[in-house]
């Protein structure tokens, strides 16, 4: 088998030597030693091999990730000269005749339960880097080779189960040309990293890291979602004329860098960028970015071990606002909770995350944090063009709830002496249905729309779009979902307020005309994808795509649409 | 033996990076340096160990030091408490 079909995630043709990020074999057997004072020597030989490749990797992330990034190996060194786990592991050896591996872990082990039963998240954490640690101190005294992701120094393709976002933090992105995994889909975290990296990436392959080999040549083809493993040379040669071409294709849209998106009989929309932090504005702009439709704050709030400070988060958001030169900027507030969780913040466990307590069900009762960022959020509204969204809106209740508290926020930071922007528009993410339902009543308070089609299509479908058996249900393109969208459109429409998008669906291709037929006005997706949508709504005319836009709401299912959208835009 | 008492009176207690740097700070020096809270008492050279403690704000620590170098140890320890904004 030298061929692999999965869920084309991120655009482009990689061709590279495959790195496998998958866990070696750690088992081992509890076996009675002749000589302690040797085993004691086989440990601590280990422990240096294991401190001075800790040592190469923390610095190497410090020149390549950052002092930040770097701080988890200082942590990791400090476990292993702890004193108070080195003395216990030696004293088994020496006493109980064990092997040091046996010891290792049955020591480390115990450290673990310990933290893990502390009461605080932050400590719980803490369990997981003292496993990390005994596992690289364990590969060293079995002799099998233990990844490290920060060290790939030549070009290469990672071939992973998943990637987390520590995973995808730790990846020298000079040398990783495209991902491939075993799980996910278009929406997974592994598939938003790559595109926005901007490197191919196929997911959801379910057997790429038993198929693939350390070393393997392989080609990630990120268009069709094929990875072919140790090609012949004329399949290479194919893929390398198609890197080519889409280069050049490439090359075109930057053209459009500058332009604003017209479509053929002279509609203006609007394309903007979703992003994740400061760092993200550099692609904006790369990519004609004419507005950021999406911050998403959370990740402000993640791989840290307590909450930002009003001023760090001020920080940011200055730098988002300044950085945008005037341009629209419409800021997420928090959304965290259900499957997303923060170290410092304790949850109860739910059976049902996505339908839990999350994003603004969440800040509206822990109010010190919600307040807190709508501090920092209106202090640096002076700065440039910001729009506050609240996510997960079920209610008018909810919306106005959550509009108080930033009124009374407001007037206390003015009556402090702070300046803070008038001219602050406010609006709501639709990803549920009874908003999309009730838009009508919601366009009469809200001064925007944004729609989440990520959540309003899992919602709508009733599918959870983590879960691969119901993966056949996430259609976008299903007229049930576009008749949702025409009614927020509409209903902003009815009140003089704009709709955005803000989901995957916003910078589909085949979302897009239809989308244009629906009179969307803002688009907002990752960034690499504005200039292939600028191309191709220069080349629609509106008036058409509204003709298609009534036809498919008429239509029955999901392949109809396509097929519609097919005939039309040919 | 040398020995002084803090008041933590940082918002987020001993852990993190505080920690890791009092722990690399005790290690540089030969003296035994241990670290008391409510009653319990553990090596200061010792990652784990701080962190088990689970020391919170407005908590009243005790460091000691003993051994040849134990007067600087202390010094030093107070430097970083007061450096990391962990006491006054």
């Amino acid at each position: 088998m030298t061929f692999l079909k999965g869920i084309a995630a991120s655009n482009g043709i990689a061709i590279a030597k495959a790195y496998r990020l998958v866990e070696p074999d750690f088992s081992f057997e509890k076996k009675t030693i002749e000589d302690p004072a040797v085993e004691v020597g086989r440990f601590r030989k280990a422990m240096e091999t294991s401190k001075s490749e800790l040592e190469a990797i923390r610095d190497r992330a410090k020149v390549d990730l950052g002092a930040d990034k770097a701080a988890i190996f200082e942590a990791h060194l400090l476990v292993l000269s702890d004193p108070e786990l080195n003395s216990p592991i030696e004293d088994k050896i020496t006493t109980e005749k064990v092997n040091a591996e046996s010891a290792l872990k049955e020591t480390a082990d115990m450290f673990v339960v310990m933290f893990e039963q502390m009461d605080n998240e932050y400590m719980k954490e803490r369990a997981a880097d003292i496993r990390d640690v005994t596992k690289r101190v364990l590969a060293h005294l079995l002799g099998v080779h233990m990844v490290n992701p920060s060290m790939i120094a030549e070009e290469a393709i990672i071939v992973a189960e998943d990637l987390t976002p520590s995973d995808t933090a730790q990846l020298n992105r000079q040398y990783v040309k495209g991902f491939t995994t075993n799980i996910g889909g278009r929406t997974s975290h592994s598939a938003i990293m790559a595109r926005s990296m901007e490197i191919p990436a196929v997911v959801g392959t379910k057997s790429a890291t038993e198929e693939i080999n350390n070393g393997d040549f392989i080609v990630v083809d990120g268009f069709s979602g094929e990875v072919h493993i140790n090609p012949t040379p004329e399949l290479v040669e194919k893929y390398r004329s198609i890197q080519k071409e889409y280069e050049n294709q490439k090359a075109e849209w930057a053209k459009l860098v500058n332009e604003k998106t017209i479509s053929a009989d002279g509609h203006y929309v609007e394309l903007a960028a979703n992003i994740g932090t400061p760092k993200d504005l550099k692609g904006v702009k790369e990519n004609g970015g004419e507005a950021v439709g999406l911050y998403r704050t959370e990740f402000l709030y993640m791989d840290r071990d307590q909450f930002p400070t009003e001023n760090e988060q001020f920080d940011a958001y200055k730098a988002v606002l300044e950085g945008m030169d005037g341009k629209s900027v419409v800021v997420r507030t928090l959304d965290i909770g259900g499957d997303k969780k923060l170290p410092y913040l304790t949850l109860p466990e739910e059976l049902n995350p996505f339908l839990g307590f999350r994003a603004i069900r969440l800040c509206l009762e822990e109010q010190d944090m919600f307040r807190t960022q709508l501090r920092a959020l209106l202090r640096a509204s002076t700065y440039g063009n910001l729009k506050i969204m609240f996510p997960m809106i079920a209610t008018l209740d909810e919306f106005r709830a959550a509009k108080a508290i930033l009124e009374e926020e407001k007037q206390k930071l003015i009556s402090e002496g702070q300046k803070v922007s008038d001219k602050i528009e406010l609006g709501i993410m639709v990803e549920i249905p009874s908003t999309a339902i009730l838009a009508d009543q919601f366009a009469k308070e809200v001064d925007f729309f944004s729609i989440g089609t990520n959540d309003l299509i899992q919602y709508t479908m009733a599918a959870d779009r983590m879960n691969q058996s119901v993966s056949y249900l996430y259609q976008p393109y299903s007229p049930s979902i576009l008749r949702l969208v025409k009614m927020v459109i509409d209903a902003a429409h009815a009140e003089g307020k704009w709709t955005g998008m803000c989901g995957e669906m916003a910078g589909d291709e085949t979302a897009i005309p239809l989308l244009l037929g629906l009179g969307l006005d803002e688009f907002s997706m990752s960034a690499t994808s504005i200039l292939k949508a600028r191309a191709q709504i220069k080349n629609l005319k509106k008036a058409d795509m509204e003709k298609l836009a009534t036809e498919v709401l008429q239509m029955q299912t999901t392949e109809q649409v396509i097929e519609a959208v097919k005939a039309a835009t040919k | 033996m040398a020995e002084k008492q803090f008041k933590v009176i940082a918002e987020t207690g001993i852990h993190a990076r505080p920690a890791t740097l009092l722990v690399q700070t005790a290690s540089k020096f030969d003296s035994d340096i241990n670290l008391e809270y409510k009653g319990k008492k553990v090596n200061l050279k010792s990652i784990m160990g701080v962190m088990s403690l689970g020391v919170g704000q407005g908590a009243d620590i005790t460091i000691s030091a003993e051994g040849s170098d134990a007067d600087d140890a202390l010094k030093s320890l107070e430097e970083t408490m007061k450096k990391e904004g962990l006491a006054k």
